[in-house]
């Protein structure tokens, strides 16, 4: 556990010495909120709330895709990685290690939409709905780390860019992240509860308010967190045999 | 007391055999260095003794056990190759990072001034140069007091001065009890170093000698001349005519060339030059074939090779 956060430390290390690359994953779900929720509901406060809750989790869905899908192919490219595995430790606390960093950078990038969201726009949150959506936070994290995991040990690293980026954009519209709850377009309410995007943000917005998560959304999610555990734990078995065995 | 053992290890990747069937065995207090031309399957063997893989047939061990077991690695230093150094980070970061795996590591200034880059601590590795790198990755291997170490090719590609830095901090290592298992393509540096030497060629130990055995083995050089006959020589492994051009391999070029002169043959263009190993061991094994990347084993390229 110890060796577990010395891995987390230097991986934290390695990506804020790239400060573009923290910057990335906090991007776009920023600029969503600035270009669409301020001035569409920012005077609602049940709205704005709603859409801080949904930009929060697009927020946790592009940054685990990229940093584990990317983050893990390019590690996968350096000789580096082999070495730590010479040390008297094995692959675990590194991989722990990851997954801490990860969790860490997933709120660091989270903070930008969550500073709009109560600045710019009339989102409300008790104290005690703000820590239950930190927890939140880390739960709907699971998939999404799941399919960079997945992604990551799967692809190589230029191809693993592409996927990740072609991914994240259908799964954001697609679960209907840029719409108010229930007021998405037609086609995207009929296939939204099928994403797991959607089942994410139905938790998000049950923390955040009087929301009443639709079940076939939670059944959904909890299927894609078991397919995607398969195919990430697959992916790493065989590259685990190709490079180390 | 061994440290570190192949028994019958043979390794496989697809088609390619690798390794076949290689015995070692590495005893506490030795300095044994591993030779063979690139390709030859010393990474592969280093590989299977720190445990990164696992051979196909065989055992290995370390410290008794199996290398994949991190508690086997307890006391083993291994380099990284050095362009693998996480560039973000910084020379003294690096050596935190490896030393928090060890439960008596040594300290870092310390460890950084043996090997002469106490100054560099706070510069970021991907700022470092080839040679400051390099000297970084061997110095990894010391950092948890290890009773063994296993460098592969630590040297390759620097300037006299840093290697002579690197080889003095192994040689003290050395006597202070410690274990080295070191590969090189260099004779010159296995024969600066190790008492005893691995010869690797094709995945097989094709000697395991001491270095003045070995060297009588691989110290042959290119006799190259033009002349129309020439008489029987002492002394030559093997003869061939390129582009008109006699090239003898020998093990004893001063006595050939006497020869040569004393039966008053007429020739022009006298040329003696080292060997590469590949040539070297191809002459002495005597299998023609072309190098495992394809490409003639010219002596030419490869200076202070032998």
């Amino acid at each position: 556990m110890q060796l577990a956060l010395v891995h987390a430390r230097y991986q934290l290390l390695e990506i804020i010495r790239i400060p573009v690359a923290v910057f990335g994953s906090a991007f776009f779900p920023a600029a969503a909120m600035i270009f669409f929720v301020v001035p569409f509901a920012g005077d609602d406060a049940v709205g704005a709330t709603y859409a801080t809750a949904s930009m929060v989790t697009f927020s946790v869905m592009s940054a685990n895709i990229f940093q584990y899908g990317v983050g893990v192919a390019e590690d996968r490219d350096q000789p580096w990685n082999p070495y730590t595995r010479t040390l008297p430790a094995g692959p675990a606390p590194r991989f722990a290690g990851r997954v801490l960093a990860g969790l860490a950078l997933t709120y660091l990038s989270l903070i930008p939409v969550v500073v709009i969201g109560a600045t710019l726009t009339a989102a409300q949150l008790t104290p005690a709905a703000f820590l239950l959506a930190l927890g939140t936070v880390a739960v709907i994290s699971v998939p999404f780390t799941l399919m960079g995991l997945a992604i990551g040990y799967s692809l190589p690293s230029k191809a693993a860019i592409v996927v990740a980026q072609v991914v994240f954009l259908p799964l954001a519209f697609g679960g209907g992240l840029l719409s108010a709850p229930g007021d998405a377009p037609g086609f995207i309410e009929t296939i939204a509860p099928y994403l797991p995007t959607r089942g994410a943000a139905e938790l998000m917005w049950s923390a955040v308010g009087d929301y009443s998560v639709e079940p076939l959304a939670l059944v959904m999610l909890g299927v894609w967190v078991v397919l995607l555990a398969a195919l990430a734990a697959w992916a790493y078995r065989r590259d685990e045999g190709r490079r180390f065995s | 007391m061994t440290l570190a053992r192949a028994d019958q290890a043979s390794r496989r990747y697809g088609d390619v055999l690798a390794l076949d069937r290689v015995d070692l065995e590495v005893r506490a207090g030795e300095l044994v260095g591993l030779l063979g031309p690139n390709g030859a399957g010393k990474s592969t063997l280093m590989n299977l003794l720190v445990g990164l893989r696992r051979p196909s047939s065989g055992r290995v061990e370390l410290f008794g056990g199996d290398p994949r077991d991190p508690a086997s690695r307890r006391q083993v230093g291994v380099t990284p190759q050095e362009t693998g150094l996480p560039g973000t980070l910084r020379v003294g970061e690096v050596v935190d990072f490896v030393s928090a795996h060890y439960p008596d590591p040594v300290p870092r200034g310390e460890l950084l001034d043996r090997f002469g880059i106490g100054d560099l601590v706070r510069r970021q590795t991907g700022g470092l140069s080839g040679g400051q790198r390099r000297r970084l990755a061997v110095a990894l291997a010391f950092v948890g007091r290890p009773r063994l170490v296993l460098l592969d090719e630590p040297t390759t590609g620097l300037d006299v001065t840093a290697r002579h830095t690197l080889w003095d901090a192994i040689r003290a290592f050395h006597d202070d009890g410690g274990t080295v298992l070191l590969s090189s393509h260099y004779l010159e540096e296995v024969e600066a170093l190790a008492r005893r030497v691995v010869v690797i060629g094709q995945g097989r130990v094709l000697a395991d000698d001491t270095v003045d055995a070995v060297r009588g083995i691989v110290g042959v050089r290119r006799v190259s001349l033009l002349a129309d006959e020439l008489p029987e020589l002492p002394g030559v492994v093997r003869t061939e005519r390129i582009d008109g051009r006699l090239h003898l391999l020998t093990t004893d070029a001063d006595e050939l060339v006497r020869a040569l002169v004393t039966t008053g043959t007429a020739f022009t263009d006298l040329e003696v030059r080292p060997t590469s190993l590949e040539e070297a061991f191809l002459a002495i094994t005597g299998e023609d074939r072309p190098t495992a990347e394809g490409r003639p084993a010219t002596a030419a390229a490869r200076p202070t090779t032998v």
